[in-house]
C-alpha cells in the first residue's frame, strides 16, 4: 500500500521546549556534537490503491487545515512513499 | 443531573426566576474533565445549566456556552485540534460570529479549542519548564467590558486555580501588538509568569467581547471552603458577568 508522508515542524521562530529538553539530555549519553534539537511530527496516510493527483491534493489540504496549526507550525514535506 | 450539592453544604443562590431563565450550555467532549464543575458554577450563579454533547447538532436554545477544561481526545494531534471539528463546534462558531453574538467562554482546554477553531488568535504550546503546574494563581483583570468579565473592576486582582501542561500562550508579535492596542488582553498573570506565556497573557477576548478564553479555572473558585486558600470565590464573577450580559444589566 502506498503511503503519503506529511512532516510538520514548529515554525522556526517558535521556541520548542521539548527540543530544548532533548538537547540538554544528549550530552549525558556522550552525544556532544549537537547544539540544538527541534522536534517535529510525521504522519503516514495510507492509501488503498494508486495515489492520484487528487488524493495528493487532499493530503496537502488535510496537512494545512488539520494536521498542522498554521499559527505555530509549518508543513515542511508532503511526499508519496511506495512500499 | 438534577442534584447540585455534590460536596459539602453548597449555599445556593436564592431561586430567582429571572436568573434561572438564562440557559448556559456546558459542552462535554470525550476526555473533558471539568464539565461538572462548570455546571455547578452555573447553578451557583443562579442560572440554568444545560448539558451539551460534542456530537449534538443543535445548541438547545442556550443563551451562552462554556467549553470547559480537560483533555479532549487525549490532547492527540494538538490540544483542542480534533475537538474543534466536532459537529457542535460548527454551531458554536457560527453563533459566536453571528449578529446575536452568543457569549462563549473557553477555559483551559476550552481556550485551546477556541484558538484551534480560530475564534481567538494565537495558540498554546507546552509550558516553558515542561512540567504540569497546579497552583493558586493571581490574575489581573485587564478588560472588564467583555461578556464574561463585566462583574469585575478594571485592574482588579483575582485568585483562581491554574492547572495545565500546555499553557504557554504564543502568537506572533503583530498579533500580540494588535491584542494590546485593541484592549483584547482580558487577563494577565501576576506574581511571576507561570509558563512562559507571551506578555504574561492568561486570557484574551475577541473584538466583540462575547468570546473569552483563559487558561486558569474560574469554575474551581466559586464556593467557600473549596476554592483557592480554601475560601476563595473569585471565579464567580465570570458567571455573574454573563448573567449581567444576558439580562441587560451591563
Amino acid at each position: 500500500m502506498p503511503r503519503i508522508v506529511v512532516d510538520v515542524m514548529l515554525k522556526p521562530e517558535i521556541l520548542d521546549p521539548q527540543g530544548k529538553a532533548i538537547v540538554g539530555a544528549l550530552p549525558r549519553l556522550g552525544f556532544t556534537a549537537f547544539s540544538a534539537v527541534r522536534q517535529g511530527k510525521r504522519f503516514e496516510l495510507t492509501v488503498d490503491g494508486e495515489v492520484t493527483e487528487e488524493i495528493l491534493a487532499q493530503a496537502r489540504e488535510a496537512a494545512e487545515t488539520m494536521l498542522s496549526n498554521p499559527v505555530i507550525e509549518d508543513v515542511v514535506n508532503v511526499e508519496v512513499v511506495a512500499d | 443531573m438534577s442534584e447540585t450539592p455534590l460536596i459539602g453544604g453548597a449555599t445556593l443562590a436564592p431561586v430567582d426566576s429571572r436568573l434561572a431563565g438564562a440557559r448556559i450550555g456546558v459542552v462535554t467532549f470525550p476526555g473533558t474533565l471539568d464539565d461538572r464543575d462548570a455546571v455547578r458554577a452555573v447553578r451557583l450563579s443562579g442560572a440554568t445549566a444545560v448539558e451539551l454533547w460534542h456530537a449534538d447538532t443543535e445548541l438547545a436554545d442556550v443563551d451562552a456556552v462554556i467549553i470547559p477544561g480537560g483533555f479532549s481526545y487525549g490532547d492527540y494531534l494538538r490540544a483542542g485540534a480534533i475537538s474543534r471539528f466536532a459537529p457542535l463546534m460548527t454551531k458554536i462558531v457560527d453563533a459566536a460570529n453571528s449578529d446575536a453574538k452568543l457569549p462563549v467562554l473557553g477555559i483551559c482546554n476550552g481556550f485551546q479549542i477556541l484558538t484551534e477553531a480560530h475564534l481567538l488568535p494565537g495558540s498554546m504550546i507546552k509550558n516553558d519548564h515542561l512540567k504540569f503546574l497546579c497552583r493558586d494563581q493571581v490574575l489581573r483583570v485587564e478588560n472588564n467590558t467583555t461578556a464574561w468579565t463585566n462583574a469585575y473592576a478594571a485592574g482588579e486582582d483575582i485568585t483562581i486555580v491554574l492547572k495545565n501542561q500546555d499553557g504557554q500562550y504564543i502568537a506572533d508579535e503583530k498579533t500580540l501588538d494588535a491584542l494590546e492596542a485593541e484592549g483584547l488582553v482580558a487577563f494577565r498573570y501576576m506574581g511571576g509568569n507561570p509558563n512562559g506565556s507571551r506578555r504574561d497573557i492568561a486570557g484574551i477576548s475577541n473584538a466583540a467581547g462575547n468570546v473569552v478564553g483563559l487558561m486558569p479555572h474560574p469554575e474551581h473558585a466559586v464556593e467557600a471552603g473549596y476554592g483557592p486558600g480554601h475560601t476563595g470565590t473569585d471565579g464567580l464573577g465570570f458567571f455573574n458577568s454573563v448573567l449581567n450580559t444576558l439580562l441587560g444589566d451591563k
